[in-house]
């Protein structure tokens, strides 16, 4: 990753109204940003919602990102994190067939285990920082895995 | 108080002290349409298209200072205004724009004349709302026109479901509006404003770049004492044309593409640029690495965003522009005007080099001489909107502007069309003076239909249509970077302007001659209904100087010297 594309994790807090979402996604696409994920919910007990955005790009971007969403009418806050505690999780469906002790080891290694069992597949899950689901899933290509889905990153501030 | 969606529409106007409404009823806005019937609060001006309504609520705007309103209908209503709404959102005009939509029972079932209308408009107005609740309705009014005029101003739509208009609720307009999500920061900071003001006193030749922000904070005749008292030179902005009287000695003109030879060299030079209101658009800076290579830049804006997005700021200062010079003027005594003695002198030099100017033909009026020629009939009587091309350059650079909101142009989006039904919004603003649309023969046959609007509310805009028979900007382009490949831009036929206006029941004139031209202006100002002067001009003629896209600023195509060719 150079200096001039920078993987930048941003938070965005937003009152939960109508079409808040398509304004966030509106103007990453209409101003050419990239997003590599993203995760929405809404925050307990208050009337507004949690996003995280994985984006990349250059710091005068990622500057330009930030105060673009700031703009926007909805957003009550914008966090550039610099220190934080990143997470993802992600699902693999496997055949129950392969080596599950092999696979409940791997699981454990990134903070996961089996957490479903049916009568050919079995689902395990993990949680652990982005780049160590990337490994996680590499390794885990061996168990001819046969469906993968990644939750997008969540962060907080330390 | 109990009264329907629709009658919370007109009381909000009431309210807001709306006097003028610009719009085209339908189906879906029937409800809002028979209030407005029934009141007498404002008046209703009935344009011949939706693009047409929200075009006159900017030119209102823009000449007026209040937030422009427009009304239309779902659908194709709706679709017809979106580039009025892109427009002002470009150039930051305040307007509240309200579509009516199919019920909320037919949302979302490809209803007669149903469009997801917010969605459109999410990306060229500052804020929008569908209203999905009567029970909203009278918040959302507050907010659009709190939303539109404060801050950066821009253009708010609302979406208002038929039912919606119908349905009865309450309605409290003095209720506090809450916008915790939505707080513009109007105060600059006094630390950073205290390092610029040391910054200018030891500046060798720093240069005022003057922006269309300026007049929206209607801060013009702060900064023309800011200018004054600092004795440093400024150029203009074509958006901020009229903050500084272009009798000015300290205003250099108009820099960018088509600005003087003097701004540009001037903004090459300088070494230290005080932005004020401004957003170094790409038609400013040209090639940007090459822009004001050796200056620091101060630059004062209200939109935290438009501060060190293209151009790097080193002295960032976010506030309303207004608040800021008058905090500047508190420490002027800190710069003294003797210092840039020599920096001046320099400036004169560059304009004795190269003054703006252009060549009489003996056979044909060029378009230049127009402009400049109603500005010395007419000068500070008129105000002055513009359509998109050749045309709308030469009035930025020949007509004498005295006054900020004396010109109306579309600067950021370039639509051609914007300027006679701006011209239609400026009269009614300013009903005082006189309003005059420079257009081109391409441009005016976009929103032509106006003609019926002026006709029948009796308002007179003048518009000067310097006809060359061309697209003549595209020409232009074509004749320098295409080879003299005129693709469709021969414009040789076209209607008879005269029997054009005529037939709408305005007046209409053609002219070859200057003597012809002067009289016809006389009469039309005289006759006081809508006319079109049509002026048979050079066809050939170029907007000059001229930066080529992309080029550097001090890199210009200048006006060919008499006796080169």
């Amino acid at each position: 990753m150079t200096e001039d594309n920078q993987r930048r994790v941003v938070s965005v807090i937003v009152v939960n109204e109508a079409s808040v979402l398509s304004r966030i996604t509106d103007l990453f696409s209409g101003r050419g940003y990239n997003i590599t994920s993203l995760t929405v919910a809404p925050i307990p007990e208050s009337k507004y919602s949690r996003l995280t955005i994985v984006t990349a790009g250059s710091v005068r971007v990622i500057e330009q990102i930030t105060k673009q969403l700031h703009k926007l009418i909805p957003v009550l806050r914008v966090y550039e994190h610099e220190d934080m505690v990143e997470k993802e999780m992600a699902m693999i469906k496997l055949p129950i067939s392969e080596n599950l002790s092999d696979i409940n080891a791997l699981c454990e290694a990134y903070n996961g285990k089996i957490v479903n069992a049916g009568e050919n597949t079995i689902i395990a899950m993990v949680t652990d920082e982005p780049k160590r689901i990337d490994n996680f899933l590499n390794a885990i290509k061996r168990y001819n895995p046969k469906e993968i889905v990644r939750s997008g990153a969540v962060a907080l501030e330390r | 108080m109990q009264i329907s969606g629709a009658q919370m529409v007109i009381e909000a106007f009431i309210a807001e002290g709306v006097d003028t409404v610009f719009g085209y009823p339908g189906g879906a806005i029937m409800n809002v349409y028979d209030e407005i019937y029934k009141q007498d609060k404002f008046q209703h001006i009935l344009n011949r298209h939706e693009q047409a309504s929200v075009h006159a609520a900017e030119g209102y705007s823009k000449a007026s200072g209040k937030v422009g309103v427009a009304m239309i209908t779902s659908g194709p209503g709706f679709t017809n205004a979106v580039t009025g709404l892109a427009d002002a959102y470009m150039d930051s005009i305040p307007l509240v724009v309200i579509s009516g939509q199919v019920p909320m029972f037919l949302i979302g079932t490809d209803a007669f004349q149903e469009i997801d209308a917010v969605g459109i408009s999410r990306s060229c107005t500052k804020h929008n709302y569908l209203v999905t609740d009567i029970k909203d309705l009278p918040r959302i009014l507050k907010e659009a026109f709190y939303i539109a005029r404060s801050g950066r101003p821009g253009p708010v739509h609302i979406d208002i479901p038929k039912d919606i208009t119908a349905e009865i609720g309450e309605f409290d307009y003095d209720i506090e509006l809450d916008l915790e999500t939505y707080k513009p920061h109007t105060k600059g900071n006094p630390r950073q404003i205290k390092k610029a003001i040391e910054a200018i006193a030891k500046a060798k030749r720093p240069l005022f770049y003057l922006g269309g922000g300026i007049i929206n904070a209607n801060a013009a005749y702060l900064v023309r004492e800011l200018v004054q008292k600092t004795g440093i030179p400024a150029v203009e902005t074509f958006m901020a044309r009229g903050v500084l009287s272009f009798d000015d000695e300290l205003l250099i003109g108009m820099l960018g593409m088509h600005g003087s030879y003097a701004s540009n060299m001037a903004m090459s030079e300088t070494d230290l640029v005080i932005g004020l209101g401004v957003r170094f658009d790409d038609r400013v800076t040209g090639k940007l690495s090459e822009f004001a290579k050796n200056a620091d830049v101060i630059h004062v804006d209200i939109d935290p965003a438009s501060i060190s997005k293209l151009v790097n700021a080193d002295y960032p200062i976010v506030g309303d522009v207004k608040n800021v010079v008058s905090d500047m003027l508190e420490q002027v005594e800190k710069i003294d005007s003797n210092n840039y003695e020599s920096w001046r002198e320099t400036i004169i030099n560059f304009n004795e080099l190269h003054p703006l100017t252009f060549h009489e033909d003996s056979e044909r009026i060029k378009p230049q001489w127009v402009v400049k020629r109603v500005g010395e009939l007419l000068g500070d009587d008129a105000n002055i909107s513009t359509d998109v091309g050749q045309h709308q350059m030469w009035a930025g650079q020949f007509y004498p502007f005295t006054r900020p909101r004396q010109f109306v142009s579309s600067s950021g989006l370039g639509t051609m069309g914007f300027g006679f039904p701006a011209a239609i919004g400026v009269k009614a603003a300013s009903p005082e003076k006189i309003s005059i649309n420079f257009t081109g023969d391409g441009s005016i046959l976009m929103n032509v239909q106006e003609l019926m609007t002026a006709v029948e509310k009796k308002i007179p805009v003048i518009n000067i249509i310097l006809n060359n028979n061309f697209l003549g900007m595209v020409r232009q382009w074509q004749t320098l970077f295409y080879d003299k490949r005129h693709s469709e831009t021969d414009l040789s036929v076209q209607p008879d302007f005269v029997k054009l206006a005529e037939a709408f029941g305005g007046i209409g004139y053609r002219v070859k001659t200057k003597e012809e031209f002067d009289a016809a202006l006389k009469d039309a100002v005289e006759k006081n209904i809508v006319a079109f002067i049509e002026v048979i001009v050079h066809r050939m003629e170029n907007v000059m100087p001229m930066v080529p896209s992309g080029g550097s600023l001090f890199n210009m195509m200048l006006l060919e010297k008499k006796g080169d060719k």
